[in-house]
């Protein structure tokens, strides 16, 4: 049912906690719907010096969550912000059709954490 | 790795004598059954042969099976069968709340075609009121059907009550027994029901086998309309190979159930991963009624963390559980039976079903165990939702 990818970031998640001086959190879901992520980040010189998160799901949603993290670790707000959930599906050597909207989670979970940041750094 | 399977709720292995038991019958007794010729009538008689084991097994006699391809198909036969054939006027039927898929769709399909459907509802424990049975018969009412346990909490339902109540009316009492059978010692007399429906998979017969027990002069009208097979309640040449084998596995379960420490020791094993669990692992519930349940079989809900995950996680260390998490099904929602014993939604989500048998070994629970109170800690570490980590 799920590739090697995906078992490697679920057995082995990079990137987990939480940051506790955090530049901005993001969260969506919650525990009813069966999935929940909150993304915490750092930013340095416009760039995801840091990342964490933990996530309340199945497989994929922990999969996801680790293989976003990694793809958006390091790059630049700009690339961090164009994710999409279909090349974090792609990066994961595909997920199945049920578990797509897992994929759209994590990647939505990031950009709410940019989008956090950025509020912050206006008020 | 050796593989610790503990979901047999879902499969079991097929005992190495029921498979010698079959093999003959695929190429060295071939016939067709119906044929008229001697090899065909020498296949006759062992398929009478293997439904008298069936029968023996619950206390029927062989005339009152009739061989299915599955429970599924057998609950099914029972309640389209009953239905269709209006041996008694009315348009009224009664389920439980926490029916498998088989029968709540069944039950749905004729709510589609303007028969009326009550759902009764469980209590915590999922088990069904028999005042409640009492209070919603009406004189239209023309069938029951109750499940004698439930794979998902274990639950065992006071049958014997129910059909009471429903001989008292006259209306037709049919229970899933798929979950029992084999499990348990299962006695139609004593449960004094209708109709029973038990699967081949659950008690060491291959996939692909089941049956129907109906009492004398019900009136079924057949699903599969076809030959003279099976009376004509169920046309298709006889899966000769799967009958011998659901009659072998029916005859070494009968033999197994006939000594209670079998039974015992299968509880004790059970009662132990409870307690080990519980003792390892906090804010967890137990679900499904305490004692009146299935002897193998031990259901949680886990807080904070979701089922797949830990189904997974169990697997990466060759444990085998079963869940109901909503993630761990095609149609992503919550499992019924959860909701109808009034677990939040939310915790619905950790849900984990053990069910053990008699081949399993003490010393795999002790595994279970440790294996299981580590994966809960991993997925916690990790979830947001674990010891109040929520931001917003």
């Amino acid at each position: 049912m799920y590739s090697k990818e995906v078992m490697e970031h679920f057995t082995n998640p990079r990137n987990v906690g939480i940051i506790e001086d955090a530049d901005g959190v993001g969260e969506v879901g919650n525990p009813v719907c069966g999935d929940m992520m909150t993304f915490y980040i750092k930013v340095e010189d416009d760039r995801l010096a840091d990342i964490k998160y933990q996530t309340f799901g199945c497989v994929a949603a922990i999969a996801v969550s680790s293989k976003v993290s990694e793809m958006a670790k390091g790059k630049s707000l700009d690339e961090a912000k164009i994710i999409t959930k279909k090349a974090v599906a792609e990066a994961l050597d595909g997920l199945p059709k049920e578990k797509m909207h897992c994929s759209n989670l994590g990647a939505e979970a990031l950009a709410k954490a940019i989008e956090n940041y950025e509020q912050n750094r206006h008020s | 790795m050796d593989k610790i399977y503990l979901d047999h709720a879902a499969a079991t292995p097929v005992n190495k004598a029921v498979i010698e038991a079959m093999l003959p019958y695929f190429d060295l007794h071939f016939a067709n059954p119906s044929a008229v010729y001697d090899i065909g009538a020498e296949i006759k008689k062992v398929i009478d042969e293997h439904r008298e084991r069936v029968g023996a097994l619950i206390g029927a006699k062989a005339e009152e099976i009739i061989f299915t391809s599955s429970g599924a198909e057998a609950n099914n036969l029972a309640i389209k069968g009953v239905v269709f054939a209006g041996q008694k006027k009315g348009n009224h039927i009664i389920i439980s709340a926490i029916e498998h898929h088989s029968v709540l769709n069944s039950a749905r399909f004729f709510e589609r075609m303007d028969y009326e459907v009550t759902f009764l509802p469980v209590d915590e424990y999922g088990l069904v009121d028999p005042d409640g049975l009492k209070k919603a018969i009406r004189p239209e009412t023309i069938l029951v059907s109750i499940m004698h346990a439930n794979n998902e909490i274990g639950s065992m339902q006071p049958i014997t009550e129910l059909s009471s109540i429903c001989r008292e009316k006259d209306v037709v009492f049919h229970t899933d027994a798929v979950a029992t059978v084999g499990n348990i010692p299962v006695n139609v007399h004593e449960l004094d029901v209708d109709l029973l429906s038990l699967s081949g998979p659950s008690l060491g017969a291959p996939k692909g086998t089941g049956a129907l027990y109906f009492r004398k002069n019900l009136r079924l009208m057949p699903l599969i309309q076809g030959g003279i097979q099976e009376n004509g309640r169920r046309g298709g040449t006889e899966n000769v190979p799967g009958i011998v084998g659901l009659g072998k596995a029916a005859e070494i379960a009968a033999q197994e159930l006939s000594h209670s420490e079998n039974i015992k020791r299968v509880q004790q094993m059970r009662d132990r991963l409870v307690q080990g669990i519980s003792a390892n692992v906090d804010r967890i519930k137990y679900t499904g009624h305490p004692d009146r349940r299935l002897p193998g079989h031990a259901s949680f809900c886990v807080e904070a963390i979701e089922g797949e995950a830990l189904i997974f996680m169990l697997t990466g260390e060759g444990i085998y559980a079963n869940t109901g998490s909503a993630c761990a099904s095609k149609a992503l929602k919550t499992s019924p039976v959860l909701v109808a014993i009034g677990v939040p939604p939310g915790l619905a989500q950790g849900s984990i079903v053990f069910t053990i048998s008699r081949g399993n070994r003490l010393n795999e629970i002790e595994v279970a165990i440790d294996t299981f109170s580590r994966a809960v800690k991993k997925l916690r570490a990790l979830s947001p939702v674990w010891k109040g980590h929520r931001h917003l």
